[in-house]
């Protein structure tokens, strides 16, 4: 297993091999990199400017709607944290000036930073503001004060599909944890606080569990395998990195169920960054958290993934941001990732399709772990 | 004749009748309502002026100084000598009315403490006149960063058609190239004929003697405690602590202007008209992607695209509504504030950051609402008048005293409510309260 600086000064290692030994095809690479390196510090003359290339939001090609998404608020009480109440504001204040509106909006769960029923209650009060329509999904922030409870009065069942211009849309909880609190004796607050540790290694990993798997299941009896199906879950519906919960522990089981299915597409919270996978017959897609930005995990990162560069830590509103996802009629999407302090980045059908190897997003400009 | 032309006409020939009046009241001054310019060579030779010869000033890290002197432009007393003359020198604009020095005038801190700067036919500009004095230290020009180096900033000003109005450099060359001092002065600073690089490079030696770093703040930072007052001493307590300035406005012997040489949002575009719909535009122009800088030519021609900042430089998105970070350095007298001159007094830019800026899409993540009380603003506002040069200090001295009349009654920026976080940035505007 490699840490986080080993990667980084190997990549480094590599950019200065490549500069020592150049044929055309390596210094164009190179010439590439120092650019944007330049470009980053701001030291380029005005009159050289590269063009940045910013890969545009799909526009409405025959059959394709576009729904929003807001994730990872984390808001605790306004008197405590107004920032996070700021972020999520900001992200409503996108949402709304997006013209045409959204059919619809995807918000990705950990709405609460501690479960607290009136962390949810600012949560809940602030997306009443949104013109379009909100779907809610539930993150393990908002569901291990109280099980759940709190939640589910405010913004009803945690698992539910419904079915939208010919596609099959589910809603899954899949942060279900083995009870790890009862023998060790944890009041309800001290069960949210090991929860909202992440990496303390003191809590289950997350699964989607027996019960929400069986209901899966028979959600989908019925629907014809070229249905176009897209799941939301909080967690990454595949095996990431254990240590953060970037996981879901019966995933391959999960995935068997989603096996049988022409095209499959999972949008998932939780872990704050870009980050794209393609397993079989399903894509993946994560959620930009309007609160922080994740670093990446140090292992086990899909190699679909380009990396967006290290958050600015000046910038406490680098690295987050909101974004849409433009459905086409296969059920494929176009993944877009507006971030606040940076040009846009769009993971496409074409780039999925092709397994990464058309319509490749640019690399970010700052370096990346 | 459109309409708007006719009115920019009205406009125009009222400014230029108001700078007649003007002129015509004192007779010291020069046009566009600039102190003449052997009035303003007087006051320099006043000041005393810092070292030619590149040794590095004193306060100040000697790498540091080192780092900001090009290397094909060596300061010698005879560079220095030259670029000193074209400072001050009309005969460089198009109408014979502006020199660099009716915009840095030096008996206004280097500015011309407008709002934004006024060129040649009274046509106005849209940005604020930074000052000139210890500009040497910036990493880039202008608010936008878009010249590197003095040498180059020095040489747009001629040739902008709102400024001096030069069609091109070889004809601002063309203008002094007859002048017997002139061919004498630039053969002894570079060895060859007038050209218009060495315009600028003279321009730039020169500006390298303009070194203004003996304030209270540095001598009680030497040591002596009497320097500073105790107000002024409790504003820097502020200022590097509860009100978050020294994030952007590192102050120290490697940087000692107080400017991180980035670009913040900081709100202030947000408050002209139609800011964000233009920002949007020209963000999804540049996302349908082609030739991104005709894109931004044409956007630029057809819009108020100034508003946009540093953006109109780099294209990205983090850029939006962004300007340099100014100085600190002389900050008491080179009002107004701001890309734009929007504010009048010292009052005026520490409620706008105690307010936590203007609320809009691209603003910096850095910019929080600050809960300054009012005696920490008086103290915070203390603190950056003592960053004036001691040399200007009977100039500040008044500067201060209107301002804070000023400020007794007018507060534009002022909201407590925000400050304090009981209104929450975004809020008004996500339930539709405003606009």
């Amino acid at each position: 297993m490699k840490g986080v600086e080993t990667k980084y000064l190997e990549s480094r290692d590599e950019l200065l091999q490549g500069l020592a030994k150049l044929n055309r095809r390596q210094f164009m690479k190179v010439a590439g990199a120092a650019a944007g390196a330049a470009l980053a510090q701001g030291i380029l003359p005005p009159h050289s400017f590269t063009p940045v290339r910013v890969a545009s939001a799909a526009t409405g090609g025959a059959g394709d709607f576009r729904f929003a998404y807001v994730s990872d608020s984390h808001l605790y009480t306004r008197d405590k944290n107004d920032r996070f109440v700021r972020g999520l504001l900001r992200a409503v204040d996108d949402v709304n000036r997006m013209d045409p509106q959204p059919d619809f909006v995807l918000y990705g769960g950990d709405l609460a930073q501690l479960g607290r029923a009136e962390e949810l209650e600012t949560g809940a009060q602030i997306l009443k503001n949104l013109k379009a329509p909100v779907r809610m999904m539930v993150g393990e922030h908002d569901w291990y004060f109280d099980m759940g409870e709190k939640w589910r009065s405010l913004f009803g069942a945690d698992n539910y599909s419904f079915e939208h211009k010919g596609v099959r849309f589910v809603t899954i909880n899949s942060v279900v944890e083995a009870d790890f609190w009862t023998a060790k004796g944890l009041t309800p607050a001290e069960r949210m606080g090991t929860v909202a540790g992440l990496d303390n290694g003191a809590q289950s990993s997350f699964t989607v569990g027996d019960a929400n798997r069986a209901w899966l299941a028979k959600e989908l009896e019925g629907v014809k395998n070229d249905t176009p199906l897209v799941v939301f879950s909080h967690s990454p519906l595949y095996k990431l990195y254990k240590k953060w919960n970037f996981w879901t522990d019966d995933a391959e089981e999960v995935q068997k169920i989603l096996s049988r299915f022409d095209t499959v597409t999972v949008i998932h919270g939780h872990t704050h960054q870009i980050l794209t996978n393609r397993i079989g017959n399903i894509s993946f897609h994560g959620m930009l958290s309007t609160a922080w930005p994740w670093p990446y995990a140090p292992q086990g990162l899909p190699e679909m993934t380009i990396q967006m560069g290290r958050p600015d830590p000046f910038n406490p509103s680098d690295g987050c941001g909101d974004g849409e996802v433009t459905v086409h009629p296969d059920g494929m999407v176009d993944k877009l990732y507006n971030l606040w302090n940076r040009n846009p980045v769009t993971v496409s059908r074409a780039y999925m399709k092709s397994n990464g190897v058309e319509d490749r997003p640019a690399k970010p400009a700052l370096a990346s772990y | 004749m459109s309409a708007r032309r006719l009115l920019s006409m009205a406009c125009l020939l009222g400014v230029v009748f108001a700078a007649e009046r003007a002129a015509a009241q004192a007779s010291a001054s020069a046009p566009h309502g600039a102190l003449a310019m052997s009035e303003q060579e007087k006051r320099l030779d006043k000041l005393g002026l810092g070292s030619a010869t590149g040794a590095p000033p004193a306060r100040v890290v000697p790498g540091s100084w080192a780092a900001t002197i090009p290397a094909d432009n060596a300061l010698t007393p005879e560079r220095v000598a030259l670029g000193r003359k074209l400072f001050f020198d009309p005969r460089l604009s198009a109408d014979g009315t502006v020199a660099c020095a009716t915009c840095h005038d030096v008996s206004r801190g280097f500015t011309d403490q407008r709002p934004v700067s006024e060129g040649i036919g009274g046509k106005l500009g849209r940005r604020n006149a930074p000052t000139v004095l210890n500009a040497m230290f910036f990493s880039t020009q202008f608010w936008d960063g878009r010249a590197l180096l003095l040498e180059d900033q020095a040489k747009l000003p001629i040739v902008n058609p709102i400024e001096m109005g030069m069609p091109n450099g070889e004809a601002a060359v063309a203008k002094i190239a007859g002048d017997a001092e002139y061919v004498k002065l630039f053969q002894a600073a570079y060895s060859r004929a007038p050209n218009y690089d060495d315009v600028g490079r003279a321009i730039g030696a020169f500006e390298r003697t303009l070194v203004f770093l003996d304030a209270p703040f540095d001598r009680w930072s030497d040591g002596d405690k009497n320097a500073m007052s105790a107000d002024a001493v409790k504003g820097f307590v502020l200022f590097s602590g509860k009100a978050r300035c020294v994030t952007c406005h590192p102050i120290n012997a490697s940087n000692p202007i107080g400017s991180d040489n980035r670009f913040h949002n900081i709100g202030v575009s947000a408050r002209h008209q139609d800011f964000e719909s233009l920002a949007s535009r020209a963000l999804s122009e540049l996302a349908k992607g082609g030739d991104s800088q005709a894109v931004m030519d044409r956007l630029a021609l057809e819009t108020d695209m100034a508003e946009l900042g540093r953006f109109v430089v780099t294209k990205r998105r983090s850029d939006v509504g962004a300007f340099k970070t100014e100085q600190l350095r002389n900050v008491g007298i080179t009002a107004p504030y701001m890309h734009d001159g929007s504010m009048q007094t010292l009052w005026d830019v520490v409620d706008h950051y105690n307010r936590g800026g203007e609320a809009n899409l691209f603003l910096d993540g850095g910019i929080e609402p600050l809960a300054l009380s009012e005696a920490e603003i008086n103290q915070l506002v203390a603190f950056l008048f003592a960053l004036t040069d001691v040399r200007f200090a009977a100039q500040v001295k008044g500067i201060e005293a209107a301002q804070r009349a000023r400020a007794k009654t007018t507060r534009p920026f002022r909201e407590n409510d925000l400050a304090l976080r009981k209104v929450i940035p975004f809020e008004a505007r996500v339930r539709g309260e405003k606009k």
